[in-house]
């Protein structure tokens, strides 16, 4: 996809991706799949019994399609650590787009050493997830 | 407002095990929309040179849910689930997991702080991910928010 990964230079921004809007759904099956059955994430009345208006989306499930983004451009075992804080809460309806730039890269023996600031943000520019991910790559990869 | 007792740093949990399966990393993959055929495709992923489907970075999440109750800590630390939420996730990784992995968690309460007066308490609970053959997969750090 990136040809050039290996050519990737400080302060390049990589192109955002845009993710599906969060759907009641998505945070069902998100909930059975990863075990985290809190039932803020699931059930409206328990929700607004927490003071929220609605379900709010897990910030696992966030982190998850930051995640993706990050393995559509870098092979996984070329990332090696993903860190990031869960800024605000991401409701039902929002969109989650990805962004990403290169903040660092040093060169250590035959292996390019990248740090990535990565966020997620919604449709109005709203941020979500803000963070950093570390990405090597050797020169086979 | 209610304080989480800082002697709690340094508790450590016990180990889970988790035995990493297919059909739950399909389910996974589903639900997190994942594209690459690596994370469902068992035959695509064997093509690719892995033994088997590969766990996407962030399943490591599911392995802490893996208990009869996944929220009694919560009830020690004196915190009531409507008034927690994630502030942070670390994940550094050292090798992949792989179906048919056998993962073993050690996880312990790394840190208790407060932030804005005690308005917002935070926990930190750090991990590591071993597999079958002991090696080392990647260790984590959950931190969470008690508002």
């Amino acid at each position: 996809m990136y040809e050039d990964i290996q050519d990737l230079k400080e302060d390049y921004i990589f192109p955002t991706s845009e993710h599906a809007p969060i759907t009641r759904t998505m945070l069902a099956l998100y909930a059975g799949a990863s075990g985290d059955h809190n039932p803020i994430h699931i059930d409206i009345d328990f929700a607004k019994k927490a003071g929220l208006t609605d379900v709010i989306a897990h910030g696992m499930l966030i982190m998850s399609m930051a995640s993706k983004s990050l393995t559509d451009i870098f092979s996984h075992e070329n990332i090696k650590e993903i860190d990031v804080k869960f800024v605000s809460i991401t409701k039902i309806g929002d969109r989650p787009i990805f962004n990403a730039s290169v903040l660092r890269k040093k060169i250590h023996k035959n292996k390019r050493l990248l740090n990535l600031k990565i966020s997620i943000s919604d449709q109005n520019g709203n941020i979500k997830l803000d963070g950093t991910a570390k990405i090597e790559l050797s020169d086979e990869s | 407002m209610k304080w989480i007792d800082k002697k709690l740093i340094g508790k450590q949990y016990p180990d889970i095990r988790f035995a990493i399966e297919k059909q739950r990393l399909r389910f996974f993959s589903k639900a997190t929309s994942q594209t690459d055929p690596i994370y469902f495709n068992e035959e695509f992923a064997k093509q690719k040179g892995y033994p088997s489907i590969v766990a996407p970075p962030t399943f490591l999440t599911t392995v802490g849910y893996e208990k009869d109750n996944p929220y009694d800590f919560l009830d020690e630390l004196g915190i009531e689930i409507d008034r927690v939420l994630s502030a942070g996730q670390n994940y550094i990784f050292y090798n992949l997991i792989f179906a048919g992995d056998l993962i073993s968690m050690k996880s312990r309460i790394s840190d208790i702080y407060d932030k804005k007066s005690g308005k917002l308490q935070f926990v930190e609970i750090s991990s590591e991910f071993y597999n079958q053959k002991t090696t080392k997969v990647a260790k984590s750090i959950s931190t969470l928010v008690y508002r």
